[in-house]
């Protein structure tokens, strides 16, 4: 029961007015600028957009500006701001196969067209933190190739490697997918309605489902067949043009896990796939994405369901970070009528145990009446 | 010089940053002195697009979240309509593209049009690209094999 509580605006102005000082920190020196988070804490940025749904980085890094750094309090901000824009166009899906690309590789084939391209990545540094940086030392330049004219193309691998049909493909049925930001998710769930909560699902959350399916909550033996990352361009339909148009473009991220086999009496033996598609460079949400997919695909593939990131429902309704932190911080709310109720009920509850307590303590005593004292 | 598509055309300026646009277009309205005036007849508004994704990048369609989207509509003074759309939320950006729609409808412009604003902002993309393809290409892992010596 929610009752109407008035009172503390003066201690709620003080108290936003307090926040804003602590987020601009110290007067003596510049003040963080939006711009400045976008071009350089970018990743906080990719996670924000990708878990608000809303791809807009100036956006996202106001966000992450106004939320002193608290990621699903930004992600909070951005998908509230969404909530006013009307939505002008619906895309044509998004060909990550011509991906300008800045990061491509595969842990399953070593040599594939286009080649293994690291990008700028964390991977191989030694994790040991660097002073430099705490200096102020000088950045060198990324380093490019000159002779280089023009991107070499990089065909999907998994499209590309597959003559003797060892790996599952995926191939457009031409079905309209679901859109749950319209039709509110209804279980159980199709793969399309899926990815696009666990697109916008919390990387930790996601992150540790993934991890149980590897640690034996749901087995499914994955690889990881190619992970790509780059621009893609983005091409609408609109009334006025006859033919699609291209609006610009996007950072994705883009994951192709390869898991061990499925088949049937019909269907040869053959690897399944997990799939996993966010904005930004957001590799190991891909990653989590990817895995967390297949797991999901247990039923259609007819294997046990014995882990929890193979439960569509459990997973699917906890993923969202915005939902989550909401219900768990509505405990915040004044709940002072509610707990005054459990008080009474409490209260009534011990005076009819000791009650109950006497009366048994009296048919006992008169049952078998013991002296108390010899 | 070889004319561009309108498709071709509002994606060069869609990927162009608005700046670049912005300087180009200043000398293009000194050269064609009678260039002509404009009203926005829709927006600049701002809303979204959704964005859809493939399953495994070319299965079934999914959607993967929205974006934010601009689009303007101007009119000449002499009725001409031009449209313009663009990624995010720069109304001026999608009101240059827009009038480019439009100016381009004029046979008399469309070559100062393509030199002075199209050719050389498509240069500036497909520098930028190579740019950012030579980038990606240091990364590249060249593998080698460890011969075993007898």
């Amino acid at each position: 029961m929610y009752v109407a509580v008035k009172g503390g605006e003066q201690a709620i102005a003080s108290a936003h007015r307090w926040l804003a000082d602590r987020r601009r920190g110290d007067r003596d020196r510049p003040e963080l600028e939006v711009d400045q988070i976008g071009d350089q804490l970018r990743l906080a940025v990719d996670r924000v957009m990708s878990e608000a749904s809303l791809y807009d980085p100036e956006l996202a890094a106001l966000a992450f500006k106004q939320a002193s750094g608290d990621l699903t309090e930004a992600v909070f901000l951005l998908r509230a701001y969404r909530t006013t824009l009307p939505r002008l166009a619906v895309s044509e899906p998004l060909d990550t196969a011509s991906m300008r690309i800045e990061r491509r590789i595969s842990a399953t084939y070593k040599d594939i067209p286009g080649g293994q391209i690291l990008g700028p990545t964390y991977d191989y540094t030694h994790r040991l933190l660097d002073f430099l940086q705490l200096a102020g030392a000088e950045v060198p330049p990324a380093e490019t190739r000159d002779d280089v004219t023009d991107a070499e193309p990089c065909p999907q691998i998994l499209e590309l490697l597959n003559d003797e049909g060892l790996v599952e493909q995926e191939i457009d049925d031409g079905s309209e997918p679901t859109d749950i930001t319209r039709d509110p998710p209804d279980y159980p769930m199709d793969r399309a309605a899926r990815l696009q909560m666990l697109a916008r699902g919390d990387e930790g959350y996601l992150l540790a489902l993934g991890y149980s399916t590897q640690r034996g909550y749901g087995r499914n033996h994955p690889f990881a067949g190619e992970i790509r990352l780059g621009q893609v361009e983005v091409e609408i339909h609109v009334d006025e043009w006859d033919e699609t148009i291209c609006v610009g473009e996007i950072a994705l991220s883009e994951c192709q896990m390869i898991n061990q086999f499925g088949g049937s009496r019909e269907a040869a033996p053959q690897f399944t796939r997990g799939y996993g598609l966010a904005f930004g460079h957001n590799e190991r949400k891909t990653m989590a994405m990817a895995l967390v997919d297949r797991a999901l695909r247990a039923e259609e593939l007819d294997e046990p369901i014995i882990g929890p990131a193979q439960q569509a429902e459990f997973v699917l309704a906890h993923a969202d970070s915005v939902d989550a932190a909401g219900f768990v911080s509505h405990l915040k709310l004044p709940h002072y009528v509610d707990f005054q109720s459990e008080l009474d009920l409490l209260r009534r509850l011990r005076r009819e145990h000791a009650a109950r307590q006497a009366e048994l303590d009296s048919a006992r005593d008169t049952a078998s009446p013991q002296p108390k004292e010899r | 010089m070889s004319r561009t598509s309108r498709g071709a055309r509002q994606r060069l300026l869609a990927l162009s940053s608005r700046q670049h646009i912005e300087a180009r277009w200043g000398a293009l309205g000194a050269l064609l002195g009678d260039f002509p005036a404009h009203r926005c007849v829709r927006g600049p508004e701002t809303g979204m697009a959704m964005l859809k994704g493939r399953t495994g990048g070319t299965g079934n369609a999914f959607h993967l979240g929205e974006m934010t989207l601009t689009r303007a509509s101007v009119a000449l003074d002499d009725g001409t309509v031009g449209h313009g759309w663009v990624r995010g939320r720069d109304h001026r950006h999608a009101e240059l593209i827009a009038l480019a729609d439009a100016v381009a409808q004029h046979a008399e412009w469309q070559e100062a049009l393509e030199a002075q604003l199209l050719a050389p902002l498509a240069e500036e993309l497909a520098e930028r690209q190579r740019r950012d393809a030579a980038t990606a290409a240091a990364t590249r892992v060249d593998f080698f094999t460890l011969v075993r010596g007898e």
